[in-house]
């Protein structure tokens, strides 16, 4: 890099930092002028499907599966890592209404591995599964495939699966999996299709580095360094429903996949690699989904009745129980992060070294993808920084296989630099929002830890000023004693995404006029509960100058939708949102062609206001007419396929406060408000943007107190209900405060940035700043429970008595 | 064994094993509004009521219903109505997979309480998970729908 050899005196001037109150102010009235015209985008609609959802009519992947369909059930290894040396299903093909037992034996051993990530190919994720593996790497990894009548002789069958293991020793702590003798993938035809510096030989799936200026000698040029090493535990999306998914055979003898799932296109690819079978040879759609959060942008289930399918060449299904979902699944990526931050006594943050080590399990899936927002989504959020440097190393280990959580790696970061910033401001003795108008990043400034892009759009300022204001964070914070064994404390932190994968992410959009004058719209997106479907009517609304309600959507389907990557990094609004904003455009100029075909007059002649095409004097017609006019010796098409990437992934931004309830003597605590600012730029719908945001911070609260995912000393995880894996219900939360505070990204949509994940991430550093504030202890590791808080009170009082 | 009930008014019978839950009997009788979320009724998404009382059918023995009257949300859409209504006017409904566990449950709240404190809604809703909201759009939804009721 360039600026790398220039002196600090030839840098251009770095403007950081909040803006004025007069000029967020000013930015503020700017960016309403500029949106306050919209008729579509932005309106609390309802979701199309609202009403069938809520009357419980919407079909769910279980609610089509046909007649006749084979229940398939996975036998699961107990051990962590085994070899299976025999495997006897003499006695269980014996077992009444048993269809098929396949094992390792009916998969070639030496073939070419693949990857359950839902990634654009070549996926960094390397091809280190197969659909049966001989060699078993985690406890619940899939040793035979049952197919039979029903679930009752499915689970009588596999009990009678004689299966003899050579046990061998684990991986099972992630600090020393790197170069471990245990080598979780030994065999030969592991295979990277992309070279991110993985050596199976050394359980590395990956290393990356990243920086610019001499962070060492910032750092030691500073007046403080804060060094902590951080760790999140793995998580669970806990979507409410599990994995499912069904086959069947169609009339062209191709197989037909109907799942639950984000990615249908990318499962296209995963199943032809998995059954190595052409992909023309396969289908897939989705129909409702009952939540993703990132958990189906793998192909958790997709495989295994694929597999039964195609080879019995009958109907088959395949549904997660609970356990399964919370045991052999795709949760979020343990990590530790040692970040260290350097300030100058004025405040002044001048540089953020961070090394995350990931724990991806015994597949690599989004292991080399995730690690990296956790530095390029923290370190970016101070524009003050003058040097940074990020160094990743994601390994291998006999865990369940990660995957994709809502936040991607950014929640792991984002916790660890926030909190440390939280320690920075007590280790200066200033105020931690203070700090951060001083240093944050800010509209218009390049982010060298960001890919080197700009924030074209930026309100994170203003974000800060309004949940200072709304929490009362000059009059509460940080710590109130209730005088009743009760403590109220605040904390606070940023947060930043990503609208879809720069350079990468495709979202496409078909549109169509139909004959009375209404519009079909087919994306390949993928609406799991986020109202996509809707937001991206009321895109096409906004140019065609209609209701929403004209616009019927069709998603998700490989043999119908022009092709989009899928419902993943945030990329539906910006991405697919631009492509339907693009179509749509186009679509209005096919009808003012037709129209003076009709009307006989030149098109610079013509106006469209929705419902009609007017041209000169009183001459008009309907939309109804041209639509059926498209009928009737016609040589139009009126009918627009657009596709769109980006270039750029303009973050959306986020602040968080808590306001925690904590009791003195169980540790017992309770988010009481969580009040928070987000800036999506213009909001689609700012009913559903706001529900995300709620959504997603009450998540990030489950992981901060509760959830976690732990395994015993044989690498068998513990949390298999949701008795153990706690998600917050609706008494463990009291209010959740949400205010869209809108930028302007003029590359989106009418304004649009994303909002799904960004949501998620504040949480763990405001909660963790809270009960520091009320025990006087640093907690390092998420979650903090009842139990450790209880102790640190505990000490807190010997100290206090000594 | 044969079990006879009647299912949202209408009689039906089925030949069920001793150890098919409610569950699994309404779902094959048509009614898919029923979900299953945790087989440990840890979720809510199965709720269904069971002479009027809600009950979670994943740990509610088919045979148990002999003789019994069985809602689902099939037979309560036009109670449901205008309720659901209301969180659609939130956008709470989301992924909708909890939508019907928690409307049903909600009804029943309605009926034993009709009018409830905020504090009674959370605890009567508590089995009831929800992953998508974060609860607060539903709880919005929840006591703009009782002011509403109270105004009519």
């Amino acid at each position: 890099m360039s600026n790398e050899k220039m002196t600090s005196t030839q840098m251009p001037e770095r403007v950081f930092g909040a803006r004025t109150p007069e000029e967020q102010e000013k930015a503020r009235v700017e960016i309403e002028n500029r949106t306050s015209m919209l008729h579509a985008v932005g309106k609390p609609i309802r979701k199309k499907d609202a009403m069938q959802l809520l009357l419980g009519q919407a079909k769910y992947t279980n609610d089509l599966v046909p007649q006749d369909c084979l229940t398939v059930k996975l036998l699961r290894s107990p051990h962590a890592n085994a070899f299976v040396e025999e495997i006897d299903t003499s006695a269980a093909m014996k077992v009444k209404g048993i269809e098929a037992i396949f094992t390792w034996e009916d998969v070639g051993q030496d073939g070419q591995r693949y990857t359950q990530a839902g990634q654009t190919y070549p996926e960094f994720s390397p091809y280190d599964r197969l659909v049966l593996d001989r060699h078993v790497r985690f406890a619940g990894d899939p040793v035979a495939i049952i197919a039979g009548e029903d679930e009752k002789t499915c689970m009588k069958a596999m009990r009678l699966i004689k299966v003899k293991y050579k046990v061998m020793e684990a991986v099972l702590d992630f600090t020393k999996a790197l170069d471990n003798p245990v080598i979780v993938h030994p065999e030969e035809n592991w295979l990277p299709m992309v070279q991110v510096c993985g050596d199976a030989r050394r359980n590395l799936v990956s290393h990356e580095e990243f920086s610019e200026g001499d962070i060492d000698a910032v750092l030691d040029d500073c007046d403080v360094v804060v060094d902590r090493t951080y760790r999140t535990q793995a998580c669970q999306q806990a979507m409410m429903e599990t994995f499912r998914t069904f086959c069947t055979i169609d009339q062209f003898g191709r197989l037909d996949i109907t799942s639950s799932t984000q990615i249908v296109f990318h499962v296209r690819r995963i199943v032809s690699n998995a059954l190595h079978i052409p992909q023309r040879m396969i289908r897939v759609r989705k129909p409702r989904i009952g939540g993703g959060f990132g958990a189906k942008q793998t192909a958790i289930s997709e495989v295994y009745p694929a597999f039964v399918t195609w080879m019995t060449k009958k109907p088959s299904m395949l549904n997660f129980t609970r356990e399964e979902s919370l045991t052999a699944s795709s949760p979020r990526h343990q990590m530790q992060m040692h970040v260290r931050i350097g300030a100058m006594k004025d405040g002044l943050i001048r540089g953020i070294d961070l090394y995350t080590l990931s724990n991806t399990g015994a597949y690599g899936e989004h292991g080399p993808t995730t690690v990296g927002l956790s530095g390029h989504k923290s370190i970016s959020l101070y524009g003050s920084a003058e040097a940074y440097r990020f160094v990743d190393d994601v390994v291998y280990t006999n865990h369940m296989s990660s995957g994709a959580y809502r936040g991607y790696g950014a929640t792991q970061g984002i916790f660890a630099v926030e909190s440390a910033v939280n320690e920075l401001a007590q280790e200066l003795g200033v105020d931690p929002v203070w700090l951060r108008e001083k240093n944050m990043v800010r509209e218009g400034q390049r982010m060298a830890s960001y890919y080197g892009e700009a924030t074209e759009s930026c309100a994170l300022d203003r974000c800060l000023s309004d949940v200072k204001r709304r929490i009362g964070w000059e009059e509460n914070a940080p710590v109130k004693d209730l005088g009743n064994g009760k403590i109220l404390a605040y904390g606070i932190g940023m947060s930043m995404q990503g609208s879809g994968i720069s350079g990468v992410d495709v979202g496409s959009a078909r549109i169509k006029l139909e004959d009375d004058g209404y519009y079909t719209l087919t994306v390949g997106s993928a609406d799991m509960g986020t109202g996509s479907d809707t937001t991206l009517a009321q895109v096409a609304a906004e140019v065609l100058d209609c209701s929403p309600d004209r616009i019927v959507v069709f998603e998700a389907d490989t043999d119908i939708s022009p092709y989009d990557s899928g419902s993943y990094a945030s990329s539906t609004a910006y991405v697919t949102g631009k492509a339907v904003e693009k179509a749509a455009r186009q679509l209005r100029e096919l009808i003012l062609e037709k129209a003076s075909q009709m009307l006989g007059q030149n098109v610079n002649e013509l106006y469209f206001d929705g419902n009609k095409v007017y041209g000169e004097g009183k001459n008009s017609i309907s939309l109804e007419q041209i639509g059926y006019g498209t009928q009737v010796s016609n040589n139009l098409a009126l009918e627009v396929t657009e596709t769109n990437s980006s270039p750029t992934s303009p973050p959306p931004f986020m602040v968080g406060a808590v306001e925690l309830e904590i009791d003195k003597a169980t540790g017992e605590t309770k988010v009481r408000r969580y009040v928070s600012a987000v800036d999506c730029g213009t909001p689609l719908n700012s009913n559903l943007a706001k529900v995300q945001a709620e959504g997603g911070i009450l998540q990030g609260i489950g992981m901060a107190l509760t959830e976690s995912i732990t395994y015993n000393d044989r690498g068998k995880p513990i949390e298999n209900s949701l008795m153990q894996y706690r998600i917050p219900t609706r008494q463990d939360i009291g209010h959740i405060e949400v205010e869209l505070v809108s930028s302007y990204e003029e590359r989106g949509p009418f304004g649009a940035k994303s909002i799904g994940e960004v949501v998620i991430n504040t949480p763990g550093p405001a909660i963790q700043e809270a009960i520091y504030q009320a025990t006087g202890k640093r907690f390092y590791e998420l979650p903090i429970t009842p139990e450790q808080i209880c102790m640190a009170f505990k000490e807190k009082g010997a100290q206090k008595h000594e | 064994m044969e079990i006879q009930m009647k299912l949202n008014g209408k009689p039906v019978s089925g030949h069920v094993a001793d150890d098919t839950s409610l569950l699994t009997f309404v779902r094959d009788q048509g009614c898919l509004s029923v979900k299953c979320g945790c087989e440990t009724s840890c979720c809510g998404l199965c709720t269904v009521f069971l002479d009027d009382v809600p009950v979670l059918s994943c740990s509610v023995p088919a045979a148990r219903a002999q003789g019994r009257n069985v809602t689902t949300l099939e037979g309560l859409r036009e109670e449901a109505y205008d309720f659901a209504g209301f969180i659609a006017d939130q956008g709470a409904d989301q992924c909708g997979f909890c939508n019907p566990g928690t409307v049903m449950n909600a009804i029943a709240l309605f009926r034993e309480n009709p009018d409830p404190t905020e504090e009674e809604v959370r605890e009567y809703l508590a089995g009831n998970l929800c992953r998508c909201s974060g609860y607060e759009g539903q709880q919005r939804g929840i006591m703009r729908f009782l002011e509403w009721r109270k105004s009519q």
